[in-house]
C-alpha cells in the first residue's frame, strides 16, 4: 500500500460532474485537486476515426468494460438478482469525460413543481397518491435553482426556443415549461423532413411544438468561460460517439482545457476508486487501485464522489458509510428512492425517404402538451406526464436495417426478409417519449450478496420494476403517439407499450439512472443535504443524478450540471470559507 | 503452430464491379461475372466451417434480383474476425459465475462466448454447404431460436452494413444497396434540403473518408 501526500480534494470520478466541480474548484481557489478517474485518457482527434458504427454503437466502446464491473438486478425482493451480462437498458460511461462525451446532449429543464414534487402531488391528488410512492421535496424552489440552470446553459451553450419568458408565453418555444430569465444561448437546429412532418401533425391535432433544447451547438459559440466551438455539421455520428469536432458539449472539450491549466490540478488515469477513507465521522480520503493493481492511499480534506449513481451509492456501502436503506421498515437511507425514466416508442412506416443517417443527437422537434402536470385530467390514475418528440439523432445503417411492418414477412431473414427490408428501408421514423418516474418505497440499491467485480468487491444490486402507473403514463402518451402517426399519414406504426410490463434489462431506455444518495431536508430520509453535503460528514460532497429523489422527464444532465455548480457555490463561497455543515 | 486455413472466393464478386445508381433501383447494383479467385487467410475459421457459414449467411441475405448479398459483401470474413478478436472471446461481457436460468428479459444468460457458440453450431450444420437452398432454408428453420441462429443472423445484418475495415461489405456492396453515403463528415448543407427525396451519393468508407489508416477493434493488440 502506497500512502500519497494529502491534498485539499480528492474527486472520485472524471466525468461531466467530476470534471466541472474540478474546475470550479481549481479555478476560483487555490486549492489543489486531484481527479481519480477509473478510464483512460481521452481527446478531440480520437473522434474522427471513431465515426464507425459497429464498434461504437453496436459494441459500446466507450462505455464501462461490463467484463471488469456491471450491475445486478431483480424485479423485487422475492427475486434473486440477474447480472446485467451485456449491455443493456443503460450505459454507463468510462474513460476522461465519462459518459458525458458519448452522450446526445438533449438538454430540458426539469418543471417547477418537480422540485417539490412531494408536496405538490398531496396537494394535488390527495389520497389518491398510491401509498408505496416516496417521492420527496428537493429543499429549494425551481424559482432559487433558475439561476443555475441559465449558468449551466450557457456553459454548455443549449440552442433552442423559449416558451416562458418571466411568465409570458412565446408560441414556437415549449409553452408549458417553467418561467425563464433569458432566451436560449443559441437558436435551434436545421430540422429535418421527418421533423417538419411531425411538426405539421401534432399543430393539426392541436398540440404545442417546440424545437428539442440541445447542446450539440447550433452555431459556432464561445462560453461564458471562453470556451470556443464550431456549429454542428449533423454528422449523425452523435450517441454514443465522441464528436469529432467537439460540436457537442463536452468534458473535454469544455472543461478539460481549462484544468490542463491549472497548475492546482491534476488528473490521474486508470485509478479505480475502492473505499472512502474514513474515521471519527470525518472523510480522510480515497483508497485507490492503479492499472498494476497496488492500492494507493490519497489523503484529502475535501472529499467529493462524482462517480455516476451506481457506484455513488456503491462507494458508501462498500465504506460502510450510513445506514443502508431498507425496504420493509423504511429506515436507512444509503441506496434509496432508486429511479430510471418510463421510455417508450413507436416505430412509424411512411411512405417518403428520410434520409435519417443525418442528424445530431440533440436534433428534434417535440411536445410537452401531455408532459408534468398538463393535460393529465382526462386520464385518472396518472399524475405525471412525458414528453413526446421525433429525434432526428442520425441513424446508422446497422441499427436502421429491417424495421419492418408488423406481420408482413414470416421470418426475420431470407429473400422475402430482404426484400420488405430493402422496400422500408428508410422510410421509417420513430416518436419517442419520455416520462417522469416516481421513486417507490420498493425501488432501491443495495450490494449483490452473490456477484462481484473484478477486485472481489460486490456489485451494485438493483431492485427496480414498473408499477401500475409508469404503465398507464406509458398508454397514455403512446396513445397519442398513434394519433400522431395516424396524422402523419404513416403506412404502420408499431409502439412498445410491452416494454413496460416488467423492467427489461436488455432495452435500451435512457442512461438516466438515479437516486440512492439522495438529497433531501431531513437526515433520516435523505443522505446529502440540498447542497450535495454528506448529513453527518460535513466534509463529503456526493454530486450527480445521485441526488435526484425522483426523475422529471426531461433528460437529466442540464439539471445535474445547475445542480453541480450550486454545489460548487456552497464549496467555494462557503464550505472552503467556513468548514462545516451548511444549515 | 496451427496450419492456416483460407477461404476461396470469386474475386469480382467479394467487392467485385458494382454499377452505383443514384436512383436506388437495386437491379442495377448485380455484382459483375466474375473471373479469377482470391484467397483469404482466416483467423479463426477452419476452411470448412467457413464454408458452412458462408453459405448459410448467404441464405440469411441471399444475394438475388434484389440486389447483392452475403457472399459478396464477404461477410464470412467479417464474422471470421470478429470471432478471432476480443469480442469472439468475450472480453467486455461479464462473465462470472454463478450462471442463471432467467427470463428473457436479462438477455443471454450463458457461459459459452461467441467463438464456443459458433464452433458448436457450426458442428451442427455439417454438409450444410452442399444441401439445395430448400434444405439449408429447412435446416436453419429447424435452428432458428437457437443462440447460434440468432447470433448469425445479427453478425450477416453487421457484416452487410459495417465498415469495410471490418472485413465485410466488400466494395460498399452492403452501403450501395441501401443507398447509404458512409460516415460523411457534414451534412450541414443538406440537412434541411432533400425532403422527401432521396439523398444519395456514391458512398466512401471511413479511411477514404478520413484519409487515415484506421482498424477495428477486433485488431486491438492486448
Ligand atoms: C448514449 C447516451 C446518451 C445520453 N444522452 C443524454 C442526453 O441527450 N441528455 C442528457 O441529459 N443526458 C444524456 N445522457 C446521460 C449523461 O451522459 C449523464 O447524465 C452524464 O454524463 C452524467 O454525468 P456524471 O459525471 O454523473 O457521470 P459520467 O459522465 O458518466 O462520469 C462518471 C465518471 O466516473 C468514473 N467512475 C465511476 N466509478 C469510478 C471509480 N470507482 N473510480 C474512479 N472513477 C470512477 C467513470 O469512469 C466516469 O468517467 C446520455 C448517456 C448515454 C450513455
Ligand atoms: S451530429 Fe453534430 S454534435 Fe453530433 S457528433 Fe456530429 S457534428 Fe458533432
Amino acid at each position: 500500500m502506497q500512502q500519497l501526500k494529502p491534498v485539499d480534494v480528492v474527486i472520485a470520478g472524471g466525468g461531466f460532474v467530476g470534471l466541472t466541480l474540478a474546475k470550479e474548484i481549481a479555478s476560483r481557489t487555490p486549492l489543489s485537486v486531484v481527479v481519480l478517474e477509473r478510464g483512460k485518457p481521452r481527446k478531440l482527434a480520437d473522434y474522427a476515426t471513431g465515426m464507425d458504427e459497429l464498434d461504437y454503437s453496436v459494441r459500446y466502446r466507450m462505455m464501462q468494460n461490463l467484463s471488469e464491473e456491471t450491475a445486478t438486478h431483480r424485479h423485487s425482493m422475492r427475486d434473486s438478482a440477474v447480472p446485467i451480462r451485456q449491455y443493456g437498458s443503460f450505459n454507463p460511461g468510462t474513460g476522461v469525460g465519462g459518459a458525458g462525451e458519448h452522450w446526445a446532449g438533449i438538454s430540458y429543464r426539469f418543471y417547477p413543481e418537480q422540485f417539490r414534487l412531494a408536496s405538490f402531488l398531496r396537494e394535488k391528488f390527495g389520497t389518491k397518491v398510491p401509498e408505496n410512492v416516496a417521492v420527496q421535496d428537493w429543499g429549494f424552489s425551481y424559482q432559487e435553482f433558475e439561476p443555475y440552470y441559465w449558468r449551466a446553459e450557457q456553459m454548455i451553450g443549449v440552442g433552442g426556443k423559449a416558451g416562458n419568458l418571466e411568465g409570458k408565453q412565446i408560441d414556437g418555444g415549449n409553452v408549458f415549461e417553467g418561467p425563464r430569465s433569458h432566451e436560449y444561448p443559441n437558436p435551434p437546429h436545421k430540422r429535418t423532413y421527418a421533423t417538419t412532418l411531425f411538426e405539421k401533425a401534432v399543430r393539426d391535432l392541436g398540440y404545442h411544438p417546440y424545437p428539442v433544447p440541445t447542446a450539440t451547438l447550433s452555431r459556432n459559440y464561445t462560453n461564458p468561460d471562453g470556451i470556443a466551438r464550431s456549429g454542428c455539421q449533423y454528422c449523425g455520428y452523435c450517441v454514443r460517439y465522441g464528436c469529432m469536432i467537439g460540436a457537442k458539449a463536452q468534458p473535454t472539450n469544455l472543461l478539460m482545457p481549462l484544468l490542463q491549466k491549472r497548475k492546482n490540478f491534476t488528473l490521474r488515469t486508470g485509478c479505480s476508486v475502492r473505499r472512502v477513507l474514513h474515521r471519527d465521522g470525518k472523510a480522510e480520503g480515497l483508497s485507490y487501485l492503479d492499472t498494476s493493481g497496488e492500492e494507493i492511499h490519497q489523503p484529502a480534506s475535501i472529499v467529493i464522489l462524482a462517480s455516476w449513481t451506481l457506484n455513488n451509492s456503491r462507494l458508501l456501502l462498500l465504506s460502510k458509510l450510513g445506514e443502508p436503506y431498507d425496504p420493509a421498515t423504511g429506515k436507512g437511507t444509503v441506496g434509496r428512492n432508486l429511479t430510471h425514466q418510463v421510455s417508450q416508442s413507436t416505430r412509424m412506416f411512411l411512405d417518403k425517404p428520410m434520409n435519417s443517417f443525418m442528424g445530431a443527437g440533440g436534433l428534434g422537434t417535440g411536445i410537452s402538451d401531455l408532459d408534468g402536470k398538463e393535460g393529465l385530467d382526462a386520464y385518472p390514475g396518472v399524475l405525471r406526464g412525458g414528453n413526446i418528440r421525433l429525434m432526428s439523432t442520425g441513424e446508422g445503417p446497422i441499427a436502421s436495417f429491417g424495421a419492418i411492418p408488423p406481420g408482413e414477412v414470416e421470418q426475420e431473414w431470407g429473400a422475402e426478409f430482404k426484400k420488405a427490408a430493402l422496400r422500408w428501408h428508410d422510410r421509417t421514423a420513430s416518436i419517442s417519449t419520455e416520462a417522469e418516474h416516481l421513486a417507490y418505497r420498493q425501488n432501491f440499491l443495495d450490494l449483490d450478496p452473490a456477484y462481484t467485480d473484478k477486485y472481489g468487491d460486490p456489485l451494485t444490486r438493483m431492485t427496480l420494476d414498473w408499477t401500475e402507473h409508469e404503465r398507464a403514463q406509458g398508454a397514455m402518451l403512446t396513445g397519442v403517439h398513434q394519433k400522431i402517426a395516424k396524422a402523419m399519414g404513416a403506412r404502420a406504426a408499431t409502439s412498445n407499450s410491452r416494454q413496460l410490463e416488467r423492467y427489461t434489462v436488455t432495452s435500451y431506455q435512457s442512461t438516466h439512472v438515479n437516486g440512492g444518495a439522495i438529497m433531501g431536508a431531513s437526515p433520516e430520509r435523505s443522505v446529502v443535504n440540498p447542497w450535495l453535503q454528506h448529513w453527518q460528514m460535513p466534509n463529503l460532497w456526493i454530486a450527480g443524478a445521485s441526488a435526484f429523489p425522483q426523475n422529471g422527464s426531461g433528460n437529466p444532465t442540464l439539471t445535474i450540471l445547475a445542480l453541480t455548480l450550486r454545489c460548487a457555490d456552497a464549496l467555494v463561497d462557503r464550505y472552503i470559507k467556513k468548514p462545516g455543515a451548511l444549515a | 503452430m496451427k496450419r492456416r486455413e483460407f477461404i476461396t472466393l470469386p474475386a469480382a464478386s467479394l467487392g467485385g464491379v458494382l454499377l452505383y445508381t443514384l436512383t436506388g433501383e437495386s437491379e442495377k447494383l448485380r455484382a459483375q461475372a466474375s473471373s479469377g479467385e482470391i484467397k483469404v487467410a482466416l483467423r479463426f475459421f477452419t476452411a470448412a466451417e467457413a464454408r458452412v457459414v458462408e453459405a448459410a449467411a448467404e441464405r440469411i441475405f441471399p444475394s438475388d434480383a434484389s440486389g447483392p448479398g452475403a457472399t459478396e459483401a464477404g461477410v464470412v470474413i467479417y464474422i471470421d474476425r470478429q470471432l478471432a478478436g476480443p469480442y469472439g472471446r468475450d472480453k467486455y461481457r461479464y462473465t462470472k459465475a454463478p450462471f442463471v436460468q432467467a427470463g428473457p428479459e436479462y438477455g443471454y444468460q450463458g457461459k459459452e462466448n461467441p467463438r464456443e457458440i459458433y464452433r458448436a453450431g457450426v458442428a451442427g450444420l455439417a454438409d450444410f454447404a452442399e444441401l439445395k437452398p430448400a434444405g439449408q432454408d429447412q435446416k436453419l428453420r429447424s435452428i432458428q431460436s437457437s443462440n447460434f441462429f440468432k447470433l448469425l443472423r445479427q453478425h450477416t445484418l453487421e457484416g452487410m452494413f459495417s465498415d469495410p475495415m471490418h472485413g465485410g461489405n466488400a466494395g460498399m456492396a452492403g452501403w450501395q444497396l441501401i443507398g447509404y453515403p458512409g460516415p460523411l463528415m457534414s451534412y450541414r448543407e443538406e440537412i434541411d434540403k432533400n425532403y422527401g427525396e432521396e439523398f444519395r451519393r456514391k458512398p466512401m468508407s471511413l479511411a477514404q473518408i478520413t484519409g487515415r489508416a484506421v482498424t477495428g477493434w477486433e485488431d486491438e493488440k492486448d
